[in-house]
């Protein structure tokens, strides 16, 4: 309250001082990270040819990942009891939804650096909010094509299993809603694993595990992973809130043993939970950086 | 509440925890205390300097000045703000330089750099305009606008940095060590921009560095800091009297000469050929030493050097108990 109070700018101070406007965190960041990344999507442009060239070789990259499913499905007919097309819709959902939060959030892999060396400080003097910032600092388009990808083997899938699953309206609104959900926990984990570097410098390595490697899991149906893993990634690390538990549902498959069938729905519920954890955590980590000694 | 100065530090501490290797598989962990309790005010309209030698922890300050850094002790506010809570609203309302660090787009050329500062800080189009304008031209940047920051040397990195803090007209400017590797013609400039920024603008500017000539060309206030403690609050004068310092006049004579001793109130301190050093109480003027000089050999030129914060600050310390600077140092190691 009393911040508030002292908080008023003098009158007639040096240069205009504008009236303060309402502080709006989100929509201020919202702004803040258009801008930023509007700037590097011009500035990348500029080589549309090598643009070009990144965006199909990211596509690519991510591609071998499928083939390799696919070409396990030549020598075998099932998954863990999986058809092919349920496992490409579990790669297609996890795969966007980890696109979507890696287009977004994978200039974070560089606050690694940027605490070490005290680049940051720059970012910090900056009215505008840090994690925007950051987040869209050297914002690269080219990771488009891992959406892209991802979308592509979703729909495909989609396409296969036509007639497979017994569809409704909550199941076929369960698919995107899933994407979105998905992608806010890859986020949140993602925030959290950088805020992570505020103490631990060496984090990367343990965020990129939950990141990419949880990505790399959830391809897989549950079932050919040993049990207790899966109790993990529900109870402990709730990746399998991404696409698991909503695409057993959709698929019209039990929840893994010791799992409430209700936790199909839960996704948003757990999503929500984890933003909150992130943004404590990077509120805790901004205010214990040290930058560096000069 | 409206009378209370812009700035106001009491008792502001800042520890460092660092862990080093102390043998293979042990860390040590060790207190630093860069800013120990620290207390002052600035008002409205000053122009400060804040010296002191490398490591004292005037950078140190100057972040948690800007809420890059969140103290560990004490009270502080900017223009009645808490800069560590309310870091992105302060930030608005002050403009910030580092020397050692561009605060602008690396990539991208300085017209870029300050069209994102103009949305960034949502500064209304005419008084971006005008800023800009008349940085451009006390700074002379007009040719510079269209180079990307990389490509710029130190100088004109410097200049740019310093009218992208100004855009916004910020009520308060802190500059860490903005001379530091210039040149003199840049250093100079510099120095002519901020003295105009502070009188015909009234802006508060917090300087710090350990270039004496900045204060003396600069500020009125001088603050030293040493091992994190305020050691000096006052008139520059004021200083060299408490620190005893002296100025060396440098004298170019016509060729070597045994040293010059009759001169009344310098020192002979050492000769290098035809060049010769001559201390003098830092207090006293230089025109009558130079004048006497002058009328008993052939000067062919001269300057006069300041002393530097270093040795002012060691001769500060010199019958201070807990022991020199040097051994200070060697005890916190
Ligand atoms: N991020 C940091 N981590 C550990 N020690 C630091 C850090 N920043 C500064 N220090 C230490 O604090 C002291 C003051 O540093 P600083 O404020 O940069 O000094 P100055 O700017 O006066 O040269 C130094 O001993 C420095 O090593
Ligand atoms: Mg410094």
């Amino acid at each position: 309250m009393d911040e508030l109070l002292t908080a008023a700018p003098a009158e007639g101070t040096a240069g205009g001082a504008r009236t303060e406007e309402a502080y709006r965190p989100a929509a201020d960041a919202l702004r803040t990270y258009r801008m930023v990344a509007a700037l590097w999507i011009r500035s990348t442009m500029t080589y549309r040819a090598s643009f070009a060239l990144t965006l199909a070789s990211s596509f690519c990259v991510t591609f071998f990942d499928f083939v390799v499913i696919l070409l396990m499905f030549g020598q075998v007919r099932g998954l863990g009891g999986f058809s092919f097309a349920e496992v490409a819709f579990l790669y297609g959902t996890t795969g966007t939804a980890f696109g979507i939060a890696d287009l977004t959030l994978g200039s974070l892999q560089r606050m690694g650096r940027r605490i070490r060396d005290g680049s940051l400080d720059v970012f910090l003097l900056r009215p505008a909010p840090l994690l925007a910032q950051v987040a869209a600092d050297a914002f690269a388009l080219r990771r488009l094509g891992r959406v892209l990808q991802g979308l592509m083997v979703l729909v495909w899938s989609l396409v296969l299993l036509r007639d497979e699953v017994a569809w409704s309206w909550g199941r076929a609104l369960m698919v995107p809603w899933t994407v979105v959900c998905g992608a806010v926990i890859f986020m949140a984990v993602m925030v959290l694993g950088a805020s992570a570097l505020f103490w631990l410098q060496d984090a990367a390595e343990v965020t990129n595990s939950f990141t990419y490697g949880g990505n790399t899991l959830l391809q897989y149906p549950p079932t050919v992973f040993a049990q207790d893993l899966v109790k993990g990634v529900v109870f402990v690390v709730p990746l399998a809130f991404v696409n698991w538990l909503p695409a057993l549902y959709v698929l019209g498959r039990p929840a893994p043993p010791g799992v409430p069938s209700w936790a199909a729905f839960a996704s948003p519920l757990v999503a929500l939970v984890c933003c909150g954890a992130a943004g404590l955590a990077w509120r805790a980590g901004v205010r214990s950086y040290r930058s560096t000694g000069s | 509440m409206s009378c209370e100065p812009l700035i106001v530090l009491d008792g502001i501490e800042k520890t460092f925890t660092v862990r080093r290797k102390a043998g293979p598989f042990r860390r040590e962990k060790r207190e630093v205390r860069a800013v120990d309790g620290i207390s002052f005010t600035v008002d409205r309209g000053e122009m400060v300097g804040y010296i002191g030698p490398n490591g004292a922890g005037k950078s140190t300050t100057v972040k948690m000045l800007t809420g890059i850094l969140t103290p560990s002790g004490g009270r502080l506010r900017v223009a009645g703000i808490d800069p560590a809570r309310d870091r992105t609203r302060l930030a608005r309302r002050i403009g910030v330089v580092f020397g050692q660090r561009t605060t602008l787009w690396w990539d991208l050329p300085l017209r870029d750099s300050y069209r994102l500062v103009h949305r960034m800080y949502r500064i209304p189009d005419d008084r971006y305009r005008e800023n800009l304008a008349r940085c451009v031209d006390l700074l002379d940047l007009g040719d510079l606008l269209d180079v990307p920051v990389r490509q710029l040397s130190l100088g004109q990195r410097m200049r740019g940095d310093i009218a992208a803090a100004l855009l916004h007209d910020p009520e308060v400017l802190y500059l860490d060590e903005p001379t530091i590797g210039l040149d003199v013609v840049s250093k100079s400039r510099v120095r002519a921009f901020l003295r105009e920024l502070n009188a015909e603008r009234g802006t508060t500017v917090l300087l710090t560095t350990h270039d004496l000539t900045d204060i003396e060309q600069l500020c009125s206030r001088v603050m030293v800091i040493d091992h994190g403690r305020l050691v000096y609050d006052g008139g520059l004068p004021g200083l060299h009297a408490a620190g005893d310092g002296e100025r060396t006049l440098v004298v170019d004579l016509a060729r070597a000469f045994p040293p010059i001793d009759s001169v009344p109130g310098a020192r002979f301190v050492r000769a290098e050929g035809p060049r010769q050093y001559l201390a003098f109480p830092a207090s006293a003027s230089a025109a009558p030493l130079v004048a006497a000089v002058a009328e008993a050999y052939p000067l062919v030129d001269l300057s006069v050097r300041e002393p530097d914060i270093e040795s002012v600050i060691a001769k500060m310390y010199g019958g201070a108990p807990g022991g020199t600077h040097e051994e200070r140092r060697e005890s916190l190691m």
